[in-house]
């Protein structure tokens, strides 16, 4: 970032000058930032292919591409969103923030982040490389069931198997970093009961990310053996079982969901406070809400995995146990609501976004709860409503969580103010479009389209239609935010130390923009 | 109360619907009751746990829109200083455990429902494969694939869509009304589920393994559904069309049914023109094969080979005959040795070795293909 480059008042303390200050940095702001927009090209790139497949499936009938490369698109999409554009995204605000928050210098582990951020740009070169191979790219979906992935896959599976291998290989270091650098490095006082909610969030999330990010790599070796050496791990000729693979799939996927979320529950409860006038309501039950979510988040992987036979045992197992996750849920929007119930409260963009993720994250949760019961599960299952529920959660969940705190803490990272009418006209568009895009899919779900198909019955032509719409809408609004942030950063009004009226946390006593080397000296807190 | 219903749903989703010329009595925004028991019971539960989310939706949402508008600070709203209450955490803990609780109840006993598939009547065994369904009847001795209907020229707008455009097979499973029958699910290749709403049925479909399932249909009818879980290329467009009969009208089907498997049995005996296996090639090929290789036989390369003028289909003819019989390791082409009547595949590899041009003049017979699979 420019403004960053700007400050140059110590000479020998200061950035290095050029890329090569970027390839061999170890400056946690430094790394945050490489982060972040990685992130938002990635986001840019699987956006693209979101486009592609709105437009195919803006009317009946094949018209833009064939069955096969739309296969290839769902599947990178999904990918592309989940390991490439949310998980580095809240990597970035972690690297950003939580030094930053606890009052260290840096992260505990400088060279290791280094290496965990630069290894992530080629396990997407691999996986996008793909796309210009003989068979094409991963057409499997993103949840990649053998053996369709396996024995019916295009040769390209193995560059997906490494390209799976490294980012896991990311996802673990970084992990370690934030639990070294939360335990290690707080500043004396900063007890953990005392620690910002978004603290907490990410060190409950890098202790799931080093739980699963291991078996999501064992299960894609296992594939690479029965793919290249002969094994039959998920092959039944050989004694194999394909429904192992989703079992060991989903004992990763289900805590990923959550590895997805619960910083943005983490930022939410940083805005929420903030623009409220008023401390957040119920701080312990929110830290205690979180690890219940993350304990039950292992306990109820085969919700995925009603109608592919279990016994009837299993099926009341984990419907109960998924019917669970709402409690902790409940507890943490009831916290929000009653954060905002009698404050001071104002509407800047950071502020939008977090009272829109309280609600659209919510109807996401209930759509949720619904897929929990596992007889009507039954209808739903592999439906459009599956798919409005997951981006119900994940688009004005984990997506708008980012934005709302790209927003809130931009003034700090660049000592610049974003210009608040565009901040404005960006969410207003991201949620309209948003709503129109998916909201839709709950009716043809309901109706009975199944998803990842890229042609329908007619009786879905109208609300298709209208979901693409939407995705064009909110697809497009996205150019204006990086318009924004560009901008920002270039000629923004300067900001104050403070940027906002109602701020409380370390991060805020620092200047803006934060200067390149913070918290040398640990700051005492009472 | 289906939210379809309510005039000022419609007039919204209407509002939202400016371009679209369709009527109003094609698209529907909720799941059918469908016409089994356990469908029924399954829309209510929907329609239960729907209504709950919507009342704590209403509170919820009710008190922050409260907040919103009342405690801004613009109205000059002074923010109050409370921040901790372990009574209305626990209140607020407790409440929903309560709700989760009564919805559980009603959701297992429907559930143990589901799974007792004792005392079935009819028992179907239903194999999934790219990308076709093929339905056996097991008490009574006969089989049969069931394929997408719908033309090609549908799909690629070269021709007007009909009103069960991909959703229209050529051999629909045909089944009796008031009568348990049981389903036998598995797949001879990746998974695929089988999915019909109005019976409240989805089954995964896994090669190596046979989920069961069952469903009483209450009204004569035609169902439709399709696969649920990603397959391949084609996982669009393998429909499922359920046919419910009166039970005599079944009856009547079963027999014919069974006269016409008799009549091909006698066939594989027999020596036949080649013009007759050209024909029977042909539609077996549109069927079977054209998925892949196009009906030009042109294929999709570089993964679906083309067949017009390509090396297997105008050498050695028996290399020909293992390739169709037993598939090719490591590539999409499945064995088709076990799917197809000798008949079938004497027909097909007669029609790819004389149509397009490839003009080989080899005429195979059933008997030549049940030699070299009785020799393997």
């Amino acid at each position: 970032m420019s403004a960053v480059l700007e400050t140059h008042n110590h000479d020998h303390h200061g950035p290095a000058k050029g890329l090569m200050r970027w390839v061999f940095t170890t400056n946690h702001k430094d790394i945050g930032t490489l982060y972040l927009w990685f992130s938002f090209t990635m986001f840019l790139v699987g956006g693209c292919m979101a486009m592609v497949i709105r437009a195919e499936l803006f009317q009946p009938g094949l018209q833009i591409v064939r069955p096969e490369f739309f296969n290839q698109m769902t599947t990178m999409h999904g990918l592309i969103m989940v390991f490439g554009a949310v998980m580095p995204a809240f990597v970035g605000l972690a690297n950003w923030l939580v030094p930053m928050m606890i009052g260290a210098p840096d992260m505990a582990l400088p060279r290791l982040n280094n290496l965990s951020f630069w290894i992530l740009p080629f396990a997407f070169l691999l996986l996008l490389s793909t796309l210009f191979m003989e068979g094409g790219a991963p057409n499997f979906g993103w949840t990649f069931y053998a053996p369709l992935s396996t024995t019916y896959a295009p040769k390209t599976v193995t560059f997906f198997i490494f390209g799976v291998h490294i980012m896991g290989a990311s996802s673990i270091m970084g992990a370690i970093n934030i639990i070294a650098t939360i335990l290690n490095l707080r500043a004396p006082g900063m007890t953990l009961m005392k620690m910002p909610l978004f603290v907490w969030t990410w060190l409950i999330t890098a202790y799931l990310l080093i739980a699963v990010m291991p078996v999501l790599a064992g299960v894609v070796t296992m594939m690479l053996m029965d793919i290249h050496f002969g094994t039959s791990f998920f092959s039944a000729a050989g004694g194999g079982d394909p429904v192992l693979f989703q079992h060991v799939f989903w004992f990763f996927g289900h805590p990923e969901v959550y590895i997805m979320i619960l910083p943005a529950f983490g930022v939410v409860s940083q805005i929420i406070p903030t623009f409220s006038r008023k401390r957040l309501f119920g701080y312990t039950s929110m830290v205690y809400a979180t690890a219940s979510i993350a304990f039950l988040s292992f306990i109820v992987w085969a919700h995925h995995m009603f109608t592919v036979g279990m016994p009837l045992a299993g099926e009341l197992f984990f419907m109960y146990a998924t019917m669970l996750i709402a409690v902790p849920t409940g507890v943490k929007v009831f916290n929000w609501v009653t954060t905002m119930f009698r404050g001071s409260l104002s509407f800047e963009t950071p502020m939008l976004f977090a009272v829109s993720f309280v609600v659209l994250f919510t109807i996401g949760g209930f759509s949720g709860l619904m897929l929990a019961i596992a007889p009507a599960d039954f209808q739903y299952h592999d439906t459009y409503f599956v798919v409005a529920h997951f981006h119900y959660v994940l688009v004005p969940g984990a997506i708008f969580g980012i934005m709302g705190a790209v927003y809130y803490w931009l003034p700090k990272w660049c000592g610049n103010m974003y210009n608040e009418t565009l901040g404005k006209v960006h969410f207003w568009l991201s949620f309209i479009g948003m709503n129109l895009a998916f909201f839709p899919m709950h009716f043809v779900g309901l109706a009975g389209m199944p998803r990842r198909i890229p042609d329908y019955a007619l009786q879905f032509a109208d609300f298709n239609r209208i979901s693409s719409v939407g995705a064009f809408m909110f697809g497009a609004t996205q150019l204006l935010f990086l318009y924004i942030v560009i901008n920002t950063i270039r000629s923004g009004k300067p900001a104050t130390a403070q940027v906002w009226e109602g701020t409380d946390g370390l991060e805020w006593t620092i200047p803006s923009p934060a200067p390149y080397h913070t918290f040398t000296t640990p700051p005492e807190v009472k | 109360m289906p939210l379809r219903t309510m005039p000022w749903f419609r007039l919204v989703v209407g509002a939202m619907l400016l371009s679209s010329s369709s009527a109003w009595a094609e698209w529907t925004v909720n799941m059918t009751p469908g016409v089994t028991a356990i469908s029924r019971e399954i829309y209510s539960l929907h329609m239960i746990i729907f209504w709950i989310c919507v009342v704590i939706g209403v509170v919820v949402f009710g008190v922050m829109f409260w907040s919103v508008f009342a405690h801004r600070k613009s109205k000059g709203a002074k923010p109050a200083q409370f921040h901790e209450s372990t009574t209305v955490e626990l209140i607020w803990t407790t409440i929903p455990f309560v709700i989760l609780i009564a919805m559980a109840i009603p959701a297992t006993k429907t559930l143990v429902k589901i799974y007792d598939s004792k005392e079935s009547v009819i028992d179907v065994k239903i194999t999934a494969s790219q990308w076709k369904w093929r339905y056996d009847y097991l008490n009574d001795g006969f089989g049969y694939f069931s394929n997408l209907r719908t033309a090609q020229d549908e799909i690629y707008n070269k021709a007007p869509k009909g009103d069960h455009y991909l959703l229209e097979v050529d051999e629909p499973l045909v089944l009796p009304v008031n009568t348990k029958v049981r389903f036998l699910i598995t797949a001879s290749d990746v998974i695929h589920s089988w999915w019909v709403p109005a019976l409240a049925v989805k089954k995964d479909a896994i090669p190596g393994f046979v989920n069961e399932s069952w469903t009483i249909i209450d009204e004569p009818g035609i169902y439709r559904g399709q696969c649920a879980e990603l397959c391949g290329k084609d996982h669009g467009f393998m429909p499922i069309v359920v046919i419910a009969k009166e039970q005599a009208e079944y009856d009547a089907w079963v027999a014919s049914r069974k006269t016409a498997a008799a009549q091909e049995n006698e066939l594989k005996g027999k020596e036949l023109s080649k013009d007759e296996l050209m024909e029977r090639g042909g539609k077996t090929y549109a069927t079977f094969c054209a998925a892949c290789h196009n009906l030009e036989g042109t294929g999709t390369p570089p993964v679906f080979p083309a067949l017009k003028g390509s090396a297997i289909a105008l050498g050695d003819k028996n290399a020909h005959i293992n390739l169709v019989l037993n598939g090719k390791a490591g590539t999409a082409m499945a064995a088709f040795g076990a799917q197809l009547s000798e008949v079938d595949l004497a027909a097909v590899i007669t029609y790819e070795r004389n149509a397009w041009g490839n003009d080989t003049g080899d005429v195979i017979q059933p008997a030549e293909i049940a030699k070299l699979k009785a020799a393997q």
